[in-house]
Parts: C-alpha cells; sequence; structure tokens
C-alpha cells in the first residue's frame, strides 16, 4: 500500500517539498538488476540501430571492469543489483499535458511545469522515470530549424547527426558511471541549433523519478552551431523513500565558433539519490560556454562540469552552488581545460554546509602547452553553518604553458553570532535571518539566474533553513 | 503606563562578570530619554540586554515591554513587539540589498502585527516610503542597491540605521551611541529622525557618551550610567551640566580590591 504525502515525507525530511510519489501504472518496467540481456533488451524495445545496440553492450563490459572510484564520497553502499535499470510510464509521448495520465499531470502541475511552460520557456520537456513523457517546443523555433527532442526521438530522427557526436565529447569508457549511462540511458534531451539562431526565452527539462530504487539514466546531446546561442535549463526531484535511487546522467555540448550557450542546473533531489553526473562541453574559436550548476539535493551528488576551450578566444564558465544538509555530502565544482591560446575561463563555486553536511569544492585547472596568452579564475567560498559540518576544497591545477595569467582564490567563512543577531534585532527568525546570509553568500550566482529560476533558489534556500534552526 | 520598564535589572556576560548592577528605567510613550555615561560603564551592554543579545544575559531584575516581560523573548520576537535597537556598529550582509533587506524586516514584522498570518507590503507602496524616507534622511537612492552595510562609511550606515527606524515604526527605539563619528548634518539628520518617530504611542532612549546630539534633540529625561548603574537623574539642564564638569564627580573612589 502507498503511503501518504506526510507518513512518507514525515520524520526523514520534513522540508522537503517533492517527496510525494505517484502509484505505479507503468506501460514497461524492467526486473531489477543489471545484464547484457537487459542492456540489449532496452536497445530492442527502443528500435535501435546495431550501432547503438553495440555502443551499449561494449558500454556495459567497461562498466563491469572498472572499479568504484575511491575519491570523492562513499559510493560502496549503492547496490547495483537491486536497481530498476529501465521503466516506460506511458506507450508514447504526449504533446499536450492533457494526454498524460492523470496522475502523471498532476505531479506535473504540482511541480508547476505546465504554467512555468505558458509564461517564460520556449520549450519544454519532462521526463518521467525513463522516458520523456511530454514534449513541445514553441512552433516559430521549429519553423527556424531549431531542433529539441528526446534523445531517442532525435537517434530515430536525425540519425547522421546524433551519430557524428554521441560518446565523442565523453568517451563510453570515460568513466565508470560514463560507461553505465551508455549502457542503459534513455531519454535525456537532444538539440541543435542552426548557425546565427538565437533561442531567446530558455528551453527547459525537467527529470523526475517515481518509482523507489529507480535508476534514471538520461542522455543530453546538444550542438550549438556557427553564432548560435541557446539556454537549457533542467530541473529534478523525486519521492522520498528509505532505499535509495540512483540518477547517472551524460550531457555532451559542442559549441561552434562564435556560439554561445549556457545550461542552468538547479539540482533538488530527495536526500536518497546518488546523483553522478558526467557533464563536458567543447568550446571553439570565440565560443562561449557556460554552466550554471546549483546543487541542493541527493544523498551523494559527484558532479564536475568541464569546458575544454578549443578553438582561439574561447570563454568558458562554472557558476556552481552547493548547498549539503544533514545527511547529505555535495562534491561539486568545475573543470577548465585550455587547449587552444587566448582562451580564457571563470570558476566560481559557492558551497554551504549544515546539519552536519559535507560540502567540497573539485576542481581541475589545465593549461596545456601551446595555449599561450590564456587567462583563468577560480574563485571559491565556503559558508559553514555550524560546528557540525564540514567544506572541504580540492583544487587540480596543471599548467604546462608558461605565458599565462592563472589566478586562484579561496575563502572559508562561518556564519556570525553577531550578524544573526543584527538581523533577529529587525524582526526575522534565526530560520530566516540565515537564510538572508545563505542568499546574500549565493546571490552573485542566483543574479546570473533568469528572475523566476533566482527566485525559486532563494526559496529552496529558504526550505533548506527551516527545521535546521531551534 | 510606561511602554519600557526596566526593575532592578542585572547583566552579565558569559564568564559571569557583571555589567549592569541594578537599573531601575521607564520610558513612557512621547518621552524621550537621554542614558549618559563615560566609555565603559555599560550603556551598550545594557542596549544589547534588551534587545536580546545571546551574550548578554539577564540575571535579575525585570525587564517589561508594556506590561510582557521581555527576558525569556528572541531578538526578533523584541523586534515584533515593538523595541528597535539603531547599533553603534551595524554588521554587514554582502550579497543583500538594502532594499531587500528593508522589504524583508517590514514583512517580518507586519507577519506579527497581523497575529502570524502573512502580510506583505504591496511593491509600489513599499517603493514610495522607502524613496520618500531615504529622501527625507538625505540618503542618496543609489545606497538602495548597494549590499546592506557593506563597504558603507560610518556616517553611511547611521543613517540607514535611522531608515531602518523610520521604516519599522517601532514603539521604543534604542539608539546606541548612534551620534558618535557624526559631522553636524548627520547628526541633524538622526536627531530629526528620532523627535519624527517620537509621539503619542511611542518613545525613545538616547544613549550617548557626549551632550552634542542632545543640542538638536532635546531630552525629556537625563541619566547619568556610571559603572553599570544609574546615578543621577534629572531635566534636560543634567546634560549640559555633564557636559560643563565633565563625569568625574560621578564616577566612584577607587578602592583597590573591591571589585572581583
Amino acid at each position: 500500500m502507498a503511503l501518504t504525502e506526510t507518513e512518507v515525507v514525515g520524520g526523514i525530511k520534513t522540508e522537503y517539498k517533492y517527496g510525494f510519489h505517484d502509484p505505479e501504472d507503468y506501460f514497461f518496467k524492467s526486473g531489477r538488476g543489471l545484464s547484457h540481456e537487459l542492456v540489449a533488451a532496452i536497445s530492442e524495445h527502443k528500435n535501435e540501430p546495431e550501432w547503438m545496440r553495440k555502443f551499449r553492450l561494449k558500454s556495459l563490459d567497461y562498466f563491469l571492469a572498472r572499479p568504484l572510484p575511491e575519491w570523492g564520497g562513499n559510493l560502496g553502499e549503492i547496490d547495483f543489483d537491486s536497481i530498476f535499470y529501465y521503466i516506460r510510464p506511458t506507450e508514447k509521448q504526449a504533446e499536450s499535458w492533457e494526454d498524460l495520465p492523470a496522475d502523471i499531470k498532476n505531479t506535473w502541475d504540482r511541480l508547476g511545469i505546465p504554467e512555468a511552460e505558458k509564461n517564460y520557456l520556449a520549450g519544454v520537456g519532462a521526463q518521467y522515470e525513463s522516458e520523456v513523457v511530454y514534449h513541445k517546443l514553441k512552433e516559430d523555433l521549429e519553423a527556424q530549424g531549431v531542433l529539441f527532442l528526446d534523445m531517442d526521438s532525435g537517434l530515430r530522427e536525425h540519425e547522421d547527426l546524433v551519430k557524428e557526436y554521441f560518446g565523442k565529447i565523453i568517451p563510453q569508457n570515460d568513466n565508470k558511471f560514463a560507461a553505465l549511462n551508455s549502457a542503459v540511458w534513455s531519454g535525456g534531451s537532444f538539440i541543435y541549433v542552426p548557425p546565427g539562431v538565437k533561442v531567446e526565452m530558455p528551453l527547459q527539462a525537467y527529470f523526475r523519478i517515481n518509482a523507489e530504487n529507480m535508476g534514471q539514466f538520461e542522455r543530453t546531446l546538444i550542438i550549438v552551431d556557427e553564432d548560435a546561442y541557446v539556454h537549457y535549463v533542467e530541473g529534478c526531484t523525486a519521492p522520498v523513500y528509505s532505499t535509495d535511487s540512483l540518477h547517472s546522467a551524460v550531457v555532451e555540448i559542442i559549441v561552434k565558433p562564435g556560439g554561445r550557450c549556457r545550461y542552468t542546473t538547479i539540482q533538488n533531489w530527495s536526500n536518497n539519490v546518488y546523483n553522478l553526473v558526467t557533464k563536458r562541453a567543447v568550446a571553439y574559436e570565440n565560443a562561449t560556454m557556460e554552466w550554471v550548476d546549483a546543487n541542493l539535493g541527493s544523498k551523494l551528488t559527484m558532479k564536475y562540469p568541464a569546458i575544454w576551450l578549443m578553438g582561439e578566444g574561447a570563454h568558458g564558465e562554472v557558476l556552481s552552488i552547493a548547498f549539503a544538509g544533514q545527511d547529505q555530502h555535495l562534491d561539486a565544482g568545475g573543470k577548465a581545460v585550455h587547449v587552444a591560446p587566448n582562451t580564457s575561463s571563470i570558476i566560481t563555486s559557492k558551497s554551504i554546509s549544515r546539519g552536519g553536511g559535507r560540502a567540497s569544492y573539485r576542481g581541475l585547472l589545465e593549461v596545456a602547452k601551446g595555449a599561450e596568452g590564456s587567462k583563468s579564475k577560480v574563485v571559491c567560498d565556503a559558508l559553514i553553518l555550524d560546528e557540525e559540518s564540514r567544506s572541504d576544497t580540492y583544487p587540480y591545477i596543471r599548467i604546462d604553458e608558461s605565458n599565462v595569467d592563472i589566478g586562484h582564490e579561496a575563502t572559508v567563512s562561518k556564519i556570525g553570532d553577531e550578524q544573526l543577531f543584527y538581523l533577529m534585532s529587525r524582526g526575522l527568525s534565526e530560520a530566516e535571518a540565515s537564510a538572508m546570509v545563505v542568499s546574500g553568500f549565493v546571490e552573485p550566482i542566483t543574479k546570473e539566474l533568469p528572475l523566476e529560476y533566482a527566485v525559486e533558489m532563494n526559496r529552496l534556500i529558504q526550505l533548506q533553513m527551516e527545521g535546521s534552526v531551534g | 503606563m510606561a511602554l519600557l520598564e526596566l526593575k532592578d535589572l542585572h547583566v552579565s556576560l558569559e564568564d559571569g562578570t557583571e555589567i549592569v548592577k541594578g537599573v531601575d528605567l521607564a520610558v513612557g510613550p512621547g518621552e524621550i530619554h537621554a542614558l549618559m555615561g563615560p566609555n565603559g560603564s555599560g550603556k551598550s551592554s545594557l542596549a544589547y540586554a534588551l534587545m536580546g543579545h545571546p551574550a548578554y544575559e539577564i540575571t535579575g531584575g525585570e525587564a517589561l515591554f508594556d506590561g510582557q516581560d521581555l527576558i525569556e523573548m528572541g531578538a526578533d520576537e523584541r523586534a515584533q513587539l515593538g523595541l528597535f535597537l539603531a547599533f553603534q556598529y551595524p554588521h554587514a550582509v554582502p550579497g543583500v540589498t538594502v532594499a531587500s533587506f528593508m522589504r524583508t524586516a517590514l514583512n517580518a514584522i507586519r507577519k506579527a502585527r497581523a497575529g502570524g498570518e502573512d502580510d506583505p507590503v504591496p511593491v509600489p507602496e513599499f517603493r514610495k516610503d522607502m524613496l520618500a524616507a531615504m529622501e527625507h534622511l538625505k540618503i542618496p537612492r543609489e545606497l538602495a542597491q548597494r549590499y546592506l552595510n557593506d563597504g558603507f562609511s560610518g556616517g553611511e550606515k547611521k543613517r540607514v540605521e535611522i531608515l531602518q527606524m523610520a521604516m519599522l515604526k517601532p514603539r521604543i527605539a534604542v539608539l546606541d551611541e548612534t551620534d558618535s563619528g557624526l559631522d553636524i548634518d548627520a547628526l541633524k539628520i538622526v536627531a530629526t529622525g528620532v523627535k519624527e518617530l517620537v509621539g503619542s504611542e511611542t518613545g525613545a532612549l538616547i544613549i550617548t557618551h557626549y551632550q552634542r546630539i542632545l543640542n538638536y534633540v532635546e531630552p525629556d529625561f537625563v541619566h547619568v550610567f556610571v559603572d553599570g548603574r544609574i546615578v543621577e537623574e534629572g531635566g534636560p539642564e543634567l546634560a549640559h551640566k555633564l557636559e560643563a564638569d565633565g563625569y568625574e564627580a560621578f564616577m566612584p573612589e577607587p578602592v583597590v580590591g573591591s571589585e572581583a
């Protein structure tokens, strides 16, 4: 019998608003565990070309052969045999919210997605378990040749384009979890923006896990052609369960000369989700790639969005927020690899820990020989809210070129009693005062978000703070 | 009845050192009181203790606000009742603009006054009130979009304290050495802020070392505060006497070994 929302949420993390789940009434659900048979079955179920089937099976071999990473967080408790690797909730993808089953539609309504689509989005993809159940792009963008599809449809309808880039930015054997994704991927977004086309409003993808012990492995490929622009935003939530779920995505991005791509994540998984994601972009001549990566949820996150600056004059930015509360370990950061001359990068990280949580910055700055005249600045600031919480910084720097301009700054601060008292003396509760200090701390990043998301970020920070004090 | 009433109030630091050693004081509506004393007399400690600073413990006596016991209340509850402290050293909150902070604080106070129901001030009304108050206090408009007290000059900080007082409309305002380090123009602005606040339902307690501010805002009562106690009380003329003679006449005879 399904528990009520209060029963599921109660006692685990009262401030998490999205911990509810729907009853399962699925078109197809795989058994637990991982095997070559399952991987072949997923490929067959999706009616994929032979090369993709082989790619998946080879990826599984890589996954099985690789040991678990020993750095980062504690991965030893993941039970790969108990996970459901593929669930298809509905037979067909809907183009109207009304065509979805009532429970699923209701979930999207509670998450506010249809309303957001009406007000400020150029297109929406909504993934529920393994499949994108709703997808829509504004017609004027379609007419300009913009492609915004779920990855499975992208493979079916634009096989040549997919084949050219899929697994090329992040090879299938890049790391254990990229190999896992490559074997069992399903859903995610496929985006192509033609030369010179600027998509003014964001495209949004929303990822929802519903089933217990679910493994979600979406796969995203974004190609921004010359002088084009796109802003892609992803959000994610899951129910609260007493056992763990796994989310392991792979995101590959190509920004061609003069193009610009901004990729914004607001990660708000429930505290029973392992979030192990590989994200990498390549930026060519005078292209700009920006990762805005906000992490508030999950049990363990390991994620370091990367930018390879491949062409002269390319610019990359990573803005990273990690907010670790009770029973959370967020190991986040960013990577910038300067391959071409006169490239520039900025990595700004803000981490907050409270209630015994652990937030780490882990980043890489690499300048290859020949990338002369490159500039990079890394700033990581940590805010620790109480004595039980922890913050670590692991900055890796490799410079093989002498004519470069590199800066690195790190600060650690604690929220001050005097600061809290000052704010409380103006009528704010302790939680409100703490939330205000935290919001101010991350403001250099939230000011980069579209207004609606900045408001959402500050609301999530307030929710994180409530119940943490007193 | 007095709005703020202190009866034999004692305050100690966390290490047990007694700073305030039995104070009786009553501030009624429409009244401006000046608490004057030399450096280190415990004036600021009294102000912090009144506002509920966790490092200052009330160890004896009573502190009543409109008849309600303040001692068990948090600083936020005291503010919601209508107590305000203008800080001698206001704290910076990087990343939070003066405007955003002001609106959050105002809404917290309004919520408490509406019995716990959200009662947010409409944005156009807030904007209008805030700009009017800033103009009145000669605060440049651009300050509203700067981060609260972050990189502010001493004078800017003090003006913004008075701006907060004007916007939050407390019933009792305590000003902790708000006059120190201000030029004459800023001093007049602070004095104006106090005079405009005090009315039939509100009172003020000005804590100061110098008589200077009292040239611009005449107190109804003056209390001389030395070594944790009120040692002399009178009308405005007492402030002038202090200005002429200093605090020496009120200082205790140094007795070796009298303090632990």
